[in-house]
């Protein structure tokens, strides 16, 4: 039996009147990369959010460590060793490159490791090095993508939650983030919940993989058996098959239904 | 015109001070405290209790009552504050309007409504500069005193912001909040520990403000209306803007003052920063300093 790292069951979280988790229940285990794919509106960002504590499930647990933090404040999260790379990167756009990455070391306290994380980072992301006394807000899409990673980096978490690393970004940029990603799982050994809508670069990282429709949870498993699933090659890699099962493709439906 | 221009600067230094607290907290928390005046005027009393009542000497006075009056912005905001948010931004404002009637009534209760002063080291000191046959050019040190502490206070306020690691989370809290709550920066306390440096640094500016006006009374706090124009004029969320919109019209109106003729200049003197808010607003309706980075939703 593998140690959960983190361990969601039966969140339920609205928005206003809106009920945005029915109930997902998901398990990220020590030292992997778990990713949930889903569309747009599918509610990923919500578990993201309800995990660092900026939105608030109804009903249900999250727990990190054996402990319980559903409903706990997002900076208080953060300080327990969850780092959220928010959808969008929100890096601080005033702030020079540097001092956003010392931002991200705010809640520690030892001077010597922070520097060390310091020289880490700019081994993983040279550019940031190049550019780190320029504000950030004049960094590309792709730097700042960078810089949001490098940033959370800088806090040394047990848990990294990456939302969409891949938005707005061209494709060779994807590939690059993608595999600072996964060396960092391998060589820093940080584990990641990682919420994807590009399925296929998301499935060849992780380990396990949830589908997320509208809410909850409709299909998990290892990454390499979901890469050959029909439902996810169909609906979510895109691979077109005509008349699978003598049907026309656009009458076919998702076999969870 | 030496003169005039070191009174104009100084009286502008203090509408720049007050300014400046106005838009720390604005650019922090988007809300605007208009009970900064009045909380200007707490600091100017608690410093009057401590140094003429309580027989302090100046130093030590004006040391606890920056220190007492940053406390109280710290749990003004704590306790009150913090707890509306989420409700519209209106209920905000109403909230620091009525603050500020009440600190004005309660203060009226506590110290009484006649004017009151307490003596400084230096006083109602002049010094004058060169005499001519025309008149001599004289310079009152409570203007240099002023003017001199808003550059350390500047200075000091700079190298906090760019320099300490709580300084620079309170412009990272302030540009984005949600960020920087991912990044474990407590935001609510950083909040509250910047409308203690706002109430802090009005305090400052009635401190230095009380020998030049000689005397004052629980009235002192609508000083900040102009320093409300001030801000505006700088751009309402730029530090520099609010000092220099400050200056601009300190020296404006002191000008207006000794140029403009007799009756005439009574009148206008007073508006005259208001007349150059119009003529800004209508130029550059941003403010000179005005941020074009517009805030992502």
């Amino acid at each position: 039996m593998i140690e959960n790292l983190l361990s969601v069951r039966n969140i339920e979280t609205y928005y206003g009147p809106i009920m945005a988790l029915r109930g997902v229940s998901l398990d990220v285990p020590k030292g992997q990369i778990v990713t949930v794919l889903g569309a747009n509106g599918a509610g990923k960002t919500t578990i993201l959010k309800t995990v660092s504590g900026v939105m608030d499930p109804q009903k249900g647990s999250v727990t990190f460590e054996d402990n319980q933090i559903q409903g706990s404040d997002p900076d208080w999260v953060a300080r327990q060793g969850i780092a959220h790379v928010p959808e969008g990167r929100e890096v601080f756009p005033l702030l020079t490159v540097r001092e956003n990455l010392s931002m991200g070391a705010f809640a520690r306290t030892e001077r010597g490791g922070i520097g060390a994380d310091l020289e880490m980072v700019f081994d993983y992301f040279p550019i940031l090095q190049e550019r780190a006394d320029q504000q950030a807000g004049y960094l590309s899409g792709g730097q700042q993508q960078m810089l949001a990673i490098a940033r959370a980096l800088m806090a040394r978490p047990r848990l990294m939650l990456l939302d969409e690393p891949s938005l707005g970004l061209s494709p060779i940029l994807v590939k690059e983030i993608f595999d600072i990603i996964r060396r960092l799982n391998k060589e820093q050994g940080v584990t990641m919940l990682l919420v994807e809508q590009n399925a296929n670069m998301a499935l060849q990282i992780a380990g396990y993989g949830y589908v997320l429709e509208l809410g909850r949870i409709v299909m998990d498993d290892a990454c390499h058996r979901l890469l050959e699933s029909e439902d996810i090659k169909e609906f979510y890699l895109g691979v077109k098959k005509d008349a699978v099962r003598g049907r026309k493709r656009w009458r076919r439906k998702k076999t969870w239904r | 015109m030496i003169q005039i221009v070191v009174a104009g600067v100084a009286q502008g230094c203090v509408y720049g001070m007050i300014a400046l607290g106005f838009v720390l907290i604005y650019k922090a928390t988007e809300q605007v405290n208009f009970a900064q005046g009045d909380i200007m005027m707490l600091g100017m009393f608690t410093a009057f209790t401590l140094i003429a009542t309580g027989g302090l000497s100046w130093w030590l006075g004006i040391v606890l009552a920056i220190a007492v009056t940053g406390a109280f912005g710290f749990f003004l905001d704590k306790l009150m504050l913090r707890q509306i948010i989420g409700q519209p931004q209106f209920a905000v404002v109403i909230l620091t309007i009525a603050l500020g009637f009440i600190f004005r009534s309660v203060a009226g209760g506590v110290w009484g409504a006649d004017p009151v002063s307490f003596t400084t080291p230096y006083g109602r000191t002049i010094v004058t500069l060169n005499e001519s046959e025309t008149g001599n050019t004289v310079i009152d040190v409570s203007d240099l005193v002023i003017i001199l502490g808003t550059i350390i206070l500047v200075a000091v306020m700079y190298a906090f912001f760019r320099f300490t690691r709580i300084g620079i989370a309170m412009q990272a809290a302030s540009q984005n909040q949600l960020a920087a709550c991912y990044m474990g920066i407590p935001v609510k306390y950083i909040f509250s520990l910047i409308w203690g440096i706002s109430a802090a640094v009005s305090c400052v500016a009635g401190i230095l403000l009380a020998p030049k006006i000689a005397t004052f009374d629980p009235d002192v706090g609508f000083l900040a209306i102009t320093a409300f124009a001030a801000a505006v004029i700088g751009g309402f969320g730029s530090l520099p803007g609010a000092l220099l919109g400050g200056l601009i019209i300190g020296v404006t109106e002191q000008l207006a003052q000794a140029y403009l003729p007799g009756d005439f200049a009574r009148a206008v003197a007073p508006v005259s920063g208001f007349v150059i808010l119009l003529v800004v607003l209508l130029v550059r309706p941003d403010g000179l300093f005005a941020q074009t980075q517009r805030k992502k939703v």
